[in-house]
C-alpha cells in the first residue's frame, strides 16, 4: 500500500495541542520529486502538519504528534532518531522572512557551519555563492554579503531564508505560505524559484492562493477541520474534485 | 511655619473644594433646566461643557487667586500680629468672589472644558520645566564649586595625579599643596571594585537570564523572577554590614588558610557584594532583551537542525547583543555610583593597586569622607568633593546616554 516513490508515507498522524486534536489522523504520500501544495481553510491543520515533517511541533509546549510518518521508508518519530539531524536534511522557510540579525553571508554560512559541511574558508565562499545564485539573490548581494540580512526588502530577505535553507543542502524544502508577505513581482520570481527547485527537492507548500496552487503545484491537497479531505494531482483537483467540499473551498463557496 | 500659615492652607482648600461642588451643580441645574426647555432633548452644539468642567475651572481659578494671596500675606508678613484678620478676610473675599464670578459665566457657549484642558496641558509642562531647571541646577552648581576648586588646584593635576591625600593638605594648612588631590587612585579604586562587581554580576545575571527566558519553565520562572529581584530591594546598608561583618573576614580567613595575611577590608569583599547587589540588574534587563528576540527567529534557527544552545549562543544571543551590553552599562554606572557598601568594606586608604585583596578606595567614599565631620566649606578639601562628583556625575552620564543609544538602535533592528 505505501508508494515506493514516495518522499514521506503517513499513516494515521494526529496532532494534539494538549486536549484539542487538531488533526483527525491524516494518510498521504508525499511524492519525492515536485510540489506538492496543501490548501484548505485558515484553522485545518495545514501548519500543523507541515511542522510534522521536519518535527518543529516538538518545540511546541503540550503538542504531541501520534501514527506514522515514514521519510524514505523510516519512522521520524524513532525514539532514536535525532531531530537536530532530522531538520538538516528537511529545511523549512516561514511565512514571515526571519532573516538572522546577521550580515548576509553569516545567515547563509549558519547552516553549513553548526553542521561541519565545508572545511575550508574558500569552500564555504562558494558554498554561499551558490546557494545565493540558486536562490535567484546572488546579483542583488552580492556586493554587499556584509550587510545585515534584515536590511533587505522582504521579498529580497524571502529568497535569502530559502538560500539559507538550500545551503544545507537539504532533500525537502516546506513552504508556509512563503508568498502572504510579498507583493505580486516578489511573489513571481518566488515561484519562479519554486519552479526551478522542484528538479532537485521535494517541495511542500502551504498556500491560500488558489491560483498559486494551481500555478506550482504538482499535486495538492485540501484539508478541512483537521482531516484530508481530498488529494490528487492539482490539475484534477481544480478542474474536476471529486468531493463537493472541495469543489466549494476553491470556487469560493466556503472560506 | 507658624499655625495661623496652616489653617490658612485648610481655607484655601474648603475654598476650591466648596468653589467645585457649588458650581458643578450650578451647571448642573442651568444644563438640566436648559434641556427642559428646549423639549428633553438639547443640540449637542448648544451646551459645550460638562458641568464638572465648570467644576474644575471654577477649583483651578479659586486655587491661583487665593494662592496669591496667601503669597501676598506671607511676604508682608501678616501671619502674625494685626496682618491675621485683614489677611483671612482678603483671602475668603477673593475666594467667594471667584467663585460666583465663575458661576456668572457658566452657560451653554462657555468653553470651560477647553480651558481646564489647557490649564492642565500648561502646568504639566511648568512641572516638568521645574525638574529639568532641577537637574540643571545641580549640574551647574557642580560646575562652579568644581572651578572654584581647580582655581586652587590645576585640572591636571587633579585629574592625572597619582597622590591622593587630602586630608594631609588641610592638617598642614595649605592650600592646594601640589600633588595632594591626584585623583587617579580614586577612580582606580572605583574602577577595580567595578570589574569585581562586573566579574560577579555580569555572568551570573547573564546565566540567570538565559536560564530564565529559555530553558525554564513557566513555574519556575514565576518564583524564580520575583525572588532574584528581592536581591535589588535590600537596602545597600544591609549589603554594606552583610559585606563588612561576614563576607570580608570569610575572604580574610580564606586568605590566611593559604598564609597570605590581608586586610579585612577589601576591594574584593566590597566588590564581590556589590556584585550580588547588582545581579538583579543585569538579569532583569538582559532577561527583557532576551525576550524581545522574536520566536521567528529562534524557530528559523531550529529549523536550520541548530541545537537549543546552537541557537541561543549564536542567533539569541547576537541578536541580544546590544541590549545586553546596554543593560550592563546601566549595572556598571550603578556600580561606580553605590556608596554604603564601599564605604563600609572597601576602606579609606587611597592605594593604586591592582590587587583585590588590598583596601581601595572610592570617590563616593571620599566624598562622604571628605564632606562629613566638620569642615570650612571654602577649603579646596571640601570644594574637591565637588570636582569629584562632576567627573564621576560625566562617567555614568556617558554610560548611560551610550547604554541608551546603544539599545534604541537595537530595538528599531527587526
Ligand atoms: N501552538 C498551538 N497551541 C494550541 N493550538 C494550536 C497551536 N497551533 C495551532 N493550534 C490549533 O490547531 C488548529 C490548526 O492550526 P494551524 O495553525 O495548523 O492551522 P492552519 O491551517 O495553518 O491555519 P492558517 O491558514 O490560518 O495558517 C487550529 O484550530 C489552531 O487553533
Ligand atoms: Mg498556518
Amino acid at each position: 500500500m505505501t508508494d515506493t516513490n514516495a518522499k514521506f508515507s503517513c499513516r494515521n498522524v494526529k496532532v494534539h495541542y494538549g486536549d484539542f486534536e487538531a488533526l483527525h489522523g491524516i494518510d498521504i504520500d508525499i511524492p519525492d520529486r515536485g510540489v506538492t501544495a496543501f490548501i484548505g481553510p485558515s484553522g485545518c491543520g495545514k501548519s500543523t502538519f507541515l511542522r510534522t515533517f521536519n518535527r518543529m511541533n516538538d518545540t511546541i509546549d503540550g503538542c504531541r504528534v501520534s501514527g506514522k510518518i515514514l521519510m524514505d521508508g523510516n519512522d521520524i518519530y524513532n525514539k532514536n532518531l535525532d531531530p537536530v539531524l532530522l531538520r538538516a536534511r528537511v529545511g523549512m522557510v516561514f511565512q514571515k522572512p526571519n532573516p538572522f540579525p546577521k550580515s548576509i553571508y553569516d545567515n547563509i554560512a549558519f547552516g553549513p557551519r553548526i553542521h561541519g559541511l565545508t572545511s575550508s574558508k574558500a569552500e564555504l565562499d562558494a558554498l554561499v555563492e551558490k546557494s545565493l545564485r540558486r536562490a535567484g539573490l546572488w546579483d542583488e548581494v552580492k556586493d554587499r554579503l556584509k550587510l545585515s540580512g534584515t536590511g533587505l526588502s522582504g521579498g529580497q530577505q524571502q529568497r535569502l531564508v530559502i538560500a539559507r535553507a538550500i545551503a544545507v543542502s537539504p532533500e525537502v524544502i516546506l513552504m508556509d505560505e512563503p508568498a502572504s508577505a510579498l507583493d505580486p513581482i516578489a511573489t513571481a520570481k518566488l515561484e519562479a524559484l519554486i519552479e526551478e527547485l522542484k528538479e532537485r527537492y521535494c517541495i511542500i507548500i502551504v498556500t491560500h492562493s488558489m491560483a498559486q496552487a494551481a500555478r506550482v503545484s504538482d499535486k495538492t491537497a485540501f484539508f478541512y477541520m483537521g482531516d484530508l479531505v481530498e488529494y490528487d494531482a492539482t490539475e484534477k483537483i481544480f478542474t474536476n474534485p471529486s468531493n463537493n467540499r472541495t469543489q466549494d473551498y476553491i470556487t469560493g463557496r466556503t472560506g | 511655619m507658624n499655625q495661623i500659615t496652616v489653617y490658612m492652607l485648610m481655607l484655601i482648600c474648603a475654598l476650591v473644594v466648596a468653589g467645585f461642588v457649588y458650581n458643578r451643580s450650578q451647571a448642573l441645574t442651568k444644563f438640566r433646566q436648559m434641556r427642559a426647555e428646549a423639549g428633553g432633548k438639547l443640540e449637542l452644539s448648544s451646551w459645550h461643557s460638562q458641568a464638572s468642567y465648570h467644576g474644575y475651572f471654577t477649583g483651578w481659578l479659586v486655587i491661583f487667586v487665593t494662592f496669591t494671596v496667601f503669597i501676598a500675606g506671607l511676604l508682608l508678613g501678616a501671619q502674625s500680629g494685626g496682618g491675621v484678620i485683614p489677611w483671612v478676610a482678603v483671602m475668603i473675599i477673593a475666594g467667594v468672589g471667584t467663585i460666583f464670578l465663575c458661576g456668572k459665566k457658566i452657560s451653554g457657549g462657555f468653553r470651560a472644558r477647553t480651558y481646564v484642558e489647557r490649564f492642565v496641558h500648561g502646568l504639566l509642562i511648568v512641572l516638568s520645566i521645574i525638574a529639568v531647571l532641577t537637574t540643571l541646577g545641580i549640574i551647574l552648581s557642580l560646575l562652579f564649586e568644581s572651578l572654584r576648586f581647580f582655581k586652587s588646584v590645576p585640572f591636571m593635576d587633579f585629574l592625572f595625579g597619582f597622590q591622593w591625600s587630602p586630608q594631609t593638605a588641610l592638617r598642614a594648612d595649605q592650600v592646594g599643596q601640589s600633588g595632594s588631590f591626584g585623583a587617579i587612585p580614586v577612580f582606580a579604586g572605583t574602577f577595580l571594585i567595578m570589574l569585581v562587581a562586573m566579574a560577579i554580576a555580569g555572568p551570573i545575571g547573564l546565566m540567570i537570564a538565559i536560564y530564565l527566558t529559555e530553558y525554564a519553565s513557566a513555574g519556575v520562572r514565576k518564583w524564580v523572577k520575583p525572588a532574584i529581584e528581592i536581591l535589588a530591594g535590600v537596602p545597600t546598608v544591609v549589603y554594606g554590614f552583610f559585606a563588612l561583618l561576614t563576607f570580608a573576614p570569610f575572604v580574610r580567613g580564606f586568605a590566611e588558610s593559604f598564609g597570605f595575611s590581608v586586610p579585612t577590608q577589601s576591594a574584593l569583599a566590597a566588590g564581590v557584594v556589590m556584585g550580588v547587589m547588582i545581579i538583579p540588574f543585569v538579569s532583569s534587563l538582559s532577561s527583557d532583551v532576551i525576550n524581545a528576540v522574536p520566536q521567528t527567529l529562534r524557530d528559523g534557527a531550529f529549523a536550520l537542525g541548530a541545537t537549543e544552545s546552537e541557537t541561543m549562543k549564536q542567533v539569541v544571543f547576537t541578536a541580544a547583543l546590544p541590549g545586553i551590553i546596554g543593560a550592563f552599562m546601566l549595572a556598571i554606572s550603578r556600580a561606580i555610583g553605590e556608596t554604603m557598601i564601599v564605604y563600609m568594606a572597601a576602606g579609606k586608604a587611597a592605594n593604586l593597586t591592582a590587587n583585590p585583596f588590598e583596601a581601595v578606595t572610592t570617590v563616593t567614599v571620599q566624598i562622604v569622607a571628605l564632606l562629613t565631620g566638620d569642615s570650612d566649606f571654602d577649603s579646596p578639601k571640601t570644594l574637591v568633593a565637588f570636582a569629584l562628583g562632576l567627573v564621576l556625575f560625566v562617567i555614568t552620564l556617558l554610560l548611560n546616554v551610550v547604554a541608551l543609544t546603544v539599545v534604541r538602535r537595537y530595538r528599531a533592528k527587526y
